[in-house]
């Protein structure tokens, strides 16, 4: 019953989130009701025991995405009241497109069966007494490994690939140098200097 | 799964191990030795790149070894396309550090970009799970987006990088929407599984449309038509040497996960795929033949040019079985050889300290460098396919078991659309041999390409006095991956 009762509280608040995100007049709010969307989401994963899927979705998506967007938008100055202009004049072709996709899409289902083969992964719950982390773990760093870390390397290329196509040697900037701010010494650095009272150096 | 058992895995994946850690350590040596490095972090990676290699050989065996539950398969058909990859990545390097040198983008990330761009090949052409293939795909892919880009202040080469990155994700999105139906449908990545659940259960509309999906996705890596569109573009606008080795390595690597996909999971389903191929096959040569002839540009030419041979290559997977993907691997190792040779000539055309890139810059070369117009004789008759050059015999092996199989209106296409591709290739010796003489190209500083050249050209004309190695190993790597 309170599980229901949960269920319809994240689905309400997450439907209604979602809807304000495009329909919000400012996109700061837009972000922020975004935010309000992933935390409900991450409520539904709960629910269904995916804890593991929950926190992932609020430390990447709340901490870093959001929050990224919410950098952005407040930095561009971008009239997004303009770029909304004509919304409502495309909004009856693109009814009809939608509601044809839609109609198709649900004759499509309605004749669609689940394909037998796969039953068996959907039917393979995790085992009792295992949390979603410890089973992600076990099956992460052996069997998986080899892409595990293929996808390393593909981070790395990313890395790689935006330091050869962004990163230019400036002229006229001051750069650290380690050597020299620890090679230097006392006598360098400090110098005592007779003031006299009310005279400044 | 212990410890023990996936230590003992990695002998199997030793060439991508070596690959990996030794590229990483070229990239620290090169950062610590800063932007002047070129030539010794090429040399490195040639290093690296060559041990892989003997590794590949050390591995290879008539044994089809399956490591990480399946997921990598190791087998004669991967070890022979793994050698092409590599062979292909190490001569489009060391033939670029001339260029390189010219143009000032002396930087030591580009032997170290196309090093992991091949750790990607050969995780690709080594995948049998959907999941390593798609990260085998997209680590090359990557590390590709960045070599096309990799002359950034030049607005061409940057245009390049973007077209190809927007589009490449284009495919990589297709190849992906594909593989969630596929897995959805049959519940597995696996390759071998997935072969069993078509065989006992056939193919679903789901699993067709996942894997015409799939085909969308790779026919876009290999530029066959009608998924070409970005390969002109790309081709002209990317750094030389970077074209070189995007129509050489990687068409190599994505071929060959074409055909370990279509000949492993999906034989059953032979009949569903097969037409899906006959048509971008003739899509590609009949585009390939008529699109290039009215090309002014050499890179733009050599673009459609390379279009044309993946669907003349493509004819081999009509024909399907052993001899049909013996003549495909044929075909693969020819057509490299060829277009790097090309390419090298193409590199040598650089006048007062520019590059050029227009046919009519080649005009009268006979008279003024005779060598070099001798290479590109050779390497255009080899192309057009013109006995006794190993272009013929590569448009042979794939020919042969179409007929076989009494394809006869393919071979006939084929044939014209072979005869259509000579008219530009011969155009280009004609502006050779017949036009006026235009001012010498620049000596080049390094003796590098001038032997990579003759190597390619003597391997085209010689090749029909020594075919055995490349038959048998490609009769071997075939009949690996067709039971």
């Amino acid at each position: 019953m309170l599980m229901a009762l949960a269920f319809y509280l994240f689905a309400a608040v997450l439907t209604v989130a979602a809807v304000m995100v495009i329909a919000a007049r400012n996109p700061v709010h837009s972000v922020l009701f975004l935010i309000l969307a992933f935390f409900n989401a991450a409520g539904l994963f709960v629910l269904l025991g995916a804890e593991f899927l929950a926190m992932t979705l609020v430390i990447v998506y709340v901490g870093a995405v959001a929050v990224l967007f919410l950098f952005v938008v407040m930095m561009l100055d971008i009239d997004f009241t303009e770029l909304r202009e004509g919304f409502l004049n495309y909004a009856p072709i693109g009814g009809l497109i939608g509601g044809v996709l839609l109609i198709e899409l649900v004759l499509f289902l309605g004749g669609m069966m689940v394909a037998p083969a796969s039953s068996a992964p959907r039917a393979s719950p995790v085992r009792e007494g295992v949390s979603n982390t410890q089973a992600l773990g076990e099956v992460i760093y052996t069997q998986y490994i080899f892409v595990f870390q293929a996808a390393g390397m593909i981070l790395l290329i990313a890395m790689i690939g935006a330091i050869v196509l962004t990163l230019r040697e400036r002229t006229g900037v001051r750069r650290q140098n380690v050597a020299a701010q620890v090679g230097r010494t006392r006598a360098q650095a400090v110098e005592n200097v007779d003031i006299k009272p009310g005279a400044g150096i | 799964m212990t410890y023990q058992t996936l230590l003992g895995y990695l002998p199997a994946i030793m060439p991508e191990l070596v690959l990996g850690g030794g590229i990483m350590l070229v990239l620290l040596y090169g950062v610590f030795r800063g932007e002047r490095s070129l030539i010794s972090t090429a040399l490195l990676t040639l290093l690296v790149l060559c041990v892989a290699a003997y590794y590949v050989v050390l591995g290879a065996s008539d044994a089809r070894v399956l490591a990480f539950g399946g997921s990598v398969v190791i087998d004669p058909f991967a070890s022979f396309l793994k050698l092409l990859i590599l062979g292909a990545s190490a001569v489009a390097m060391i033939m670029a550090l001339e260029f390189l040198k010219h143009e000032k983008l002396n930087r030591f990330e580009y032997p170290v970009l196309i090093g992991l761009s091949a750790l990607g090949m050969l995780i690709m052409v080594s995948a049998n799970d959907l999941m390593v293939l798609y990260v085998g795909l997209e680590m090359q892919s990557l590390a590709l987006y960045v070599l096309a880009a990799f002359s950034r202040d030049n607005t061409r080469s940057t245009e390049a990088g973007l077209k190809y990155f927007v589009l490449g994700a284009l495919s990589s999105g297709m190849l992906l929407y594909g593989i969630s139906l596929i897995y959805g449908m049959s519940g597995t990545l696996n390759f071998d599984v997935l072969k069993g659940v078509i065989e006992t259960q056939g193919m679903s509309i789901g699993l067709v449309i996942g894997m015409v999906f799939l085909a969308a996705g790779l026919a876009f890596k290999i530029s066959a038509a009608p998924f070409h569109m970005w390969t002109p573009d790309v081709y002209e606008g990317a750094p030389t040497p970077v074209t070189a080795f995007f129509a050489a390595a990687p068409k190599v690597a994505a071929m060959g996960l074409f055909l370990r996909v279509l000949f492993g999971p999906f034989e059953a389903a032979v009949a569903q795929w097969q037409q899906i191929i006959i048509v971008l096959s003739v899509a590609s040569m009949t585009l390939g033949a008529f699109a290039a002839i009215g090309q002014s540009n050499i890179k733009r030419l050599m673009a459609y040019s390379s279009i044309g041979h993946v669907g003349f290559a493509l004819l081999g997977f009509v024909a399907g079985g052993e001899a049909g993907v013996k003549g495909v691997l044929i075909y693969l190792a020819i057509y490299v050889a060829m277009t790097l040779g090309a390419f090298i000539c193409i590199l040598a055309m650089r006048r007062e300290g520019r590059q050029v890139e227009e046919i009519a810059d080649l005009s009268g070369l006979s008279t003024t460098q005779p060598g070099l117009a001798l290479a590109l004789l050779v390497l255009m008759f080899s192309m057009i396919g013109i006995p006794p050059f190993a272009g013929f015999w590569a448009k042979f092996y794939v020919f042969l078991p179409v007929v076989e199989q009494g394809l006869y209106w393919l071979a006939v296409v084929g044939f014209l659309a072979s005869v259509v591709s000579a008219v530009y290739y011969l155009k280009i010796l004609r502006v050779i041999y017949f036009d006026d003489p235009a001012p010498r190209f620049t000596e080049p500083s390094y003796p590098g390409n001038g032997v990579l050249l003759a190597m390619s050209v003597l391997f085209i004309t010689f090749f029909i006095f020594w075919p055995a190695p490349l038959l048998n190993a490609a009769g071997v790597a075939a009949s690996s991956l067709v039971k």
